[in-house]
């Protein structure tokens, strides 16, 4: 075992708040060894982006600070700002999780780099800027000499994240903390930004530290995992161990309720009852014990201790002797009856789409405003979506999966193609058949925060489609109790407004909203990936639970693919504006054909170390073009892996002729390569 | 939980619970009841005092306070109480109706135009923008000549129309940026209409603003209404209110105070309740302002 590098001891960080103390973090003890990746792993709230904030000496003025953070023999907690300094940057750098606010707007990228080294380097500024321009190449920046001559804007987020890795690397630290470091990026650009990290990493030997709520992420690159749950550290261990054999039963709920790309399509998902607890006047004993399946009258009487149980392992829980034995015997966490398939290949269409077509205007000019071009936003979507059956429409962001979405609820003539809601072309619906026709396609939100008035109680947003469409007041609150309880909520609640509720229970309302009017088809916009992981198996089972129950068909809108295997039947894949292929998920998912496809299956991690470490990756270059300027023939040839092993003739074919999409073994591809 | 669905639960709505909220406000109650107290005070105050407010008495000139005349008397006699409760009728009308008007024009009109944007809301701040170059004070004196006479009830008419366009705009800016927001989208697609889209999600929504207008709003009318009178306008003499009374009084407030304290304290207070109230109702339609819920990242 390495020595370790930096010993956090006893560390408590608390806040004022006016709804009383907020408990960030509580008696956190950890080790960051040299040269070792360590993933603290936790939920919104759980005091992971605290914990490092502590090390780096960034906390904000009104917390308090107990305990103890050794580096070098010197606790990084007594000294003054100024004398951090000289660590921060030199000793210990760091990787902020939004990289446009973290750099400075007006100064150049090559600047901002050789800054940081002038600052804690004796060298010239030549010598300066041509080392920033060495580090701009390492971390992967094309024509790095021209491009440090730009400004943050003018890289893409993929790139600014590469710099601030260049920016974190420059005066090649002992400890490198990545708070978040992919979660703003696409999972084709998150594989190549964990590359980079890899990069950095062997370049300079640093200790990582990486604060992600992705367990997958950490699988793949991280050597120890410290779990984070309500401010304290609840299991440390080697990542292959502690997924492998959880012991802690938050991190066994949280291993098995998370989708997996590689698991058997149509498994329900454990789900952890409850919600994560709030930091403000934390109860004594175990956080976890309200959500814990093992709970018993030991778990709150005192707060459990982080104790060994193997040299390299270590949990809180009182109960640890019988975790095992529990887990063996199938005891925690039962699992959801599992999904059942849909068997009906009843043809009847919910949902058909041809050749949809949006553009938005660029104007320019203040005073005439004049068209200079188009954003390309959506162009030639075709999808299918049969009734009873879901369908994922998944694409990175920016790809115009939203836009489709949104113009198929207008219900109204697209600029060009087709939709046809239940049959009926919306083109040729009067104003008064359209608004009946709203009924049958209703929408759930991404993100519960927004898509709830935060000024109107829970029962009257719930009410709202039902008065909308003439019900009585007496039948409108029958309806609304039998909404929520379909939602698996409390009825009694209705009067509450939407601050009162967590993120988990306000997408349920939003569901049940959605539901009032027993609508045929649902579009779910992105439903989990605003929640917390332990809350989002949750809202997974208790879509297929009602998916069955009411025969509903799913427009599944997804950037997840992981999601998408637990919930989709059939697949479309978009990218910049145009599906590129579609078909059974089960097929797609097992033999995908077109590149694109394949990439971004392969740029998915799996939380499971053995399989993460060993998986091939395929690396697009790139990100995705500006849909105002896109690229001529194939939209996807610019970053094609497989272009270059074609034949020159259909290499050129690729830039001149747009693929369409034609017929192959399972579904339908639009790629003009002979695939296999 | 499925038994819960047996027993009658009682659904609240959304005004109900705020008319709950606001009466478990204290200072709000107490706002309302000072408000209450003056509409009493300012009517039924003539009836017990001995004097009215066009009689002179000339035995006692600029006389402070005393049994016969409670506020004093003015230069040429005439009694302070019965001035002030004849200047206070008229104020607080004048002061509240124009608040609620000028408010109610603006949060609709600027609401409609930010929501519908496009033509409707060009033409709509087109008719603002004209309305705000427009000199009101001298359009108002223009006028004038055609309300004078008639009922002053007029002067709310015209204190209104050139009081609502600033927070028109502002209100527009709110519903423009309101109407990106999911919970309109999805109301949007639940098929509500505009107007209660309006009505329903975007007032309550910016009602915090609305109330602090409406607040300033009634401070402002009663005194814009003064200079109205001050250039002869609006309610002319021997007819008082509240705006003329501390025009008049300002001068010897130092001197002889009780010309000026009066009707100026009764003004503070009116402003100081409305205030209270428009707290108590913000308080009552923000879910989030009785308990705080700050929730922290990590």
């Amino acid at each position: 075992m390495s020595r370790s590098l930096i010993e956090i001891r006893d560390l408590s960080v608390t806040f004022p708040s006016e709804a009383g103390i907020v408990q960030a973090v509580r008696n956190v003890s950890l080790d960051i060894r040299a040269g070792e990746v360590l993933g603290i792993v936790g939920e919104s709230g759980s005091g992971k982006t605290v914990t490092s904030l502590s090390v780096i000496g960034l906390l904000p003025d009104s917390a308090t600070v107990a305990g103890s953070v050794a580096y070098n023999g010197v606790n990084l907690l007594s000294l003054s700002d100024e004398q951090m300094s000289k660590y921060r940057g030199n000793d210990i750098a760091m990787i902020f999780q939004d990289p446009l606010s973290a750099l400075n707007p007006v100064h150049t990228i090559g600047r901002q780099i050789a800054e940081a080294l002038l600052i804690h380097k004796e060298i010239s500024v030549e010598a300066a800027n041509k080392r920033a321009i060495e580090l701009l190449e390492i971390v992967g920046i094309p024509r790095p000499a021209e491009r440090a001559q730009s400004y943050p804007h003018e890289f893409s987020g993929g790139m600014r994240q590469r710099v601030m890795i260049a920016l974190a690397i420059a005066n090649e630290p002992k400890v490198l903390l990545a708070d978040e470091p992919t979660t703003a990026l696409d999972v084709t650009v998150q594989a190549q930004i964990l590359d980079v990290l890899k990069t950095a990493r062997d370049m300079t030997g640093a200790a990582v530290v990486l604060v992600t709520h992705d367990l997958g992420v950490v699988a793949g690159i991280a050597d120890r995992v410290a779990i984070m749950y309500a401010g304290k550290v609840v299991e440390v261990g080697s990542v292959d161990e502690v997924y492998a054999q959880p012991a802690m039963p938050y991190t066994i709920g949280l291993l098995r309720s998370i989708p997996r790309l590689d698991a058997a399509s149509g498994e329900r998902l454990t789900s952890i009852s409850g919600a994560p607890v709030s930091p403000v006047n934390l109860p004594d004993g175990c956080a976890f014990a309200p959500r814990c399946p093992a709970a018993n009258e030991s778990c709150s009487a005192k707060t459990p201790e982080l104790l060994s149980i193997s040299p390299t392992r270590m949990t809180a829980c009182v109960r640890q002797s019988e975790i095992f034995d529990l887990q063996k015997s199938g005891k925690l966490f039962e699992e959801g009856p599992p999904h059942v398939a849909v068997t009906s290949t009843s043809d009847a269409i919910a949902l058909e789409v041809r050749g949809l077509r949006k553009t938005f205007p660029l104007l320019k000019g203040s005073l005439l405003r004049r068209r200079v071009g188009s954003v390309f936003a959506v162009d030639g979507v075709d999808l299918l979506l049969r009734q009873g059956h879901s369908l994922a429409l998944v694409g990175e962001s920016g790809c115009g999966k939203t836009t489709t979405l949104l113009e198929i609820l207008n219900m109204v003539a697209p600029e060009a193609g087709t939709i046809a809601v239940l049959g009926q072309d919306v083109a040729e619906l009067s104003k008064a058949s359209r608004l009946k026709r709203r009924k049958d396609l209703q929408i759930v939100f991404q993100d519960p925060f927004a898509s709830l008035d935060p000024r109107l109680p829970i029962g009257d947003a719930i009410a709202e489609p039902l008065e909308n469409f003439g019900m009585s007041q007496s039948e409108q609150d029958k309806r609304v109790i039998e909404l929520l309880e379909l939602v698996g909520l409390n009825p009694e609640q209705a009067s509450k407004y939407p601050n009162e509720f967590s993120g988990g229970q306000r997408q349920r309302i939003a569901i049940a909203r959605a539901l009032a009017l027993n609508p045929k088809i649902l579009a779910l916009d992105e439903p989990v990936s605003a929640l917390d992981v332990s809350v989002r198996a949750g809202v997974l089972n208790l879509l297929a639970e009602l998916q069955e129950k009411l025969k509903l068909s799913y427009l599944f809108v997804s950037h997840d693919l992981a999601v998408v295997q637990h919930v989709a039947d059939d697949i479309a894949v978009m990218y910049l504006g145009s599906i590129v292929e579609s078909g059974p998920v089960r097929d797609v998912f097992a033999n995908p054909q077109h590149p694109y496809t394949q990439a971004l299956l392969s740029a998915v991690p799996i939380p499971d170390p053995k399989v993460e470490r060993v998986r091939k990756r395929i690396l697009l270059q790139g990100e995705l073009p500006s849909p105002a300027n896109p690229p001529t023939g194939c939209r996807f040839h610019t970053r094609c892996q497989i272009r270059s092993s074609l034949s020159p003739e259909l290499a050129a074919l690729c830039v001149s002729d747009r693929p369409s999409l034609t017929p192959r073994k399972h579904g339908t591809v639009a790629c003009h390569a002979p695939l296999n | 939980m499925s038994s819960a669905g047996e027993l009658a639960i009682e659904r609240v709505s959304r005004g109900q619970l705020i008319r709950r909220r606001f009466f478990r406000n204290k200072t709000a109650v107490f706002g309302l009841g000072v408000i209450a107290f003056m509409f009493v005070f300012a009517f039924g105050g003539p009836y017990i005092s001995q004097w009215s407010y066009s009689e002179n008495d000339f035995s006692s000139l600029l006389k402070g306070p005393s049994w016969s005349h409670w506020f004093g008397t003015t230069q040429v006699g005439v009694d302070v109480f019965a001035q002030t409760t004849r200047g206070l009728q008229k104020s607080l009308i004048i002061g509240l109706l124009v608040a609620v008007f000028s408010t109610g024009l603006s949060a609709i009109v600027g609401a409609f135009a930010g929501y519908l944007g496009g033509r409707t809301d060009r033409s709509i701040m087109w008719f603002v923008d004209l309305l705000l170059v427009l000199p009101s004070f001298l359009v108002l004196v223009i006028l004038s000549r055609f309300y004078q006479g008639k009922t002053w009830l007029l002067l709310v008419v015209g204190l209104t129309i050139f009081d609502w366009m600033i927070t028109a705009r502002v209100v527009r800016g709110l519903a423009m940026s309101l109407r990106e927001r999911d919970f309109v989208r999805a109301a949007r697609y639940m098929g509500v209409p505009t107007r209660k889209i309006v009505f329903r999600h975007l007032l309550p929504n910016m009602a915090s603003v609305l109330i602090i207008a409406a607040t300033l709003n009634v401070g402002g009318a009663i005194l814009a209404e003064t200079g109205l009178s001050y250039l002869g306008f609006g309610v002319a003499a021997p007819d008082v209110s509240l705006g003329t009374l501390i025009a008049e009084g300002t001068g010897a407030a130092l001197t002889y105070p009780w010309l000026f304290l009066f009707a100026g304290s009764i003004l503070v207070l009116t402003v100081l309740a409305v205030s209270f109230i428009g707290d108590g109702l913000r308080d009552a339609f923000d879910p989030g302002s009785l308990r705080v819920k700050k929730t922290v990242k990590s």
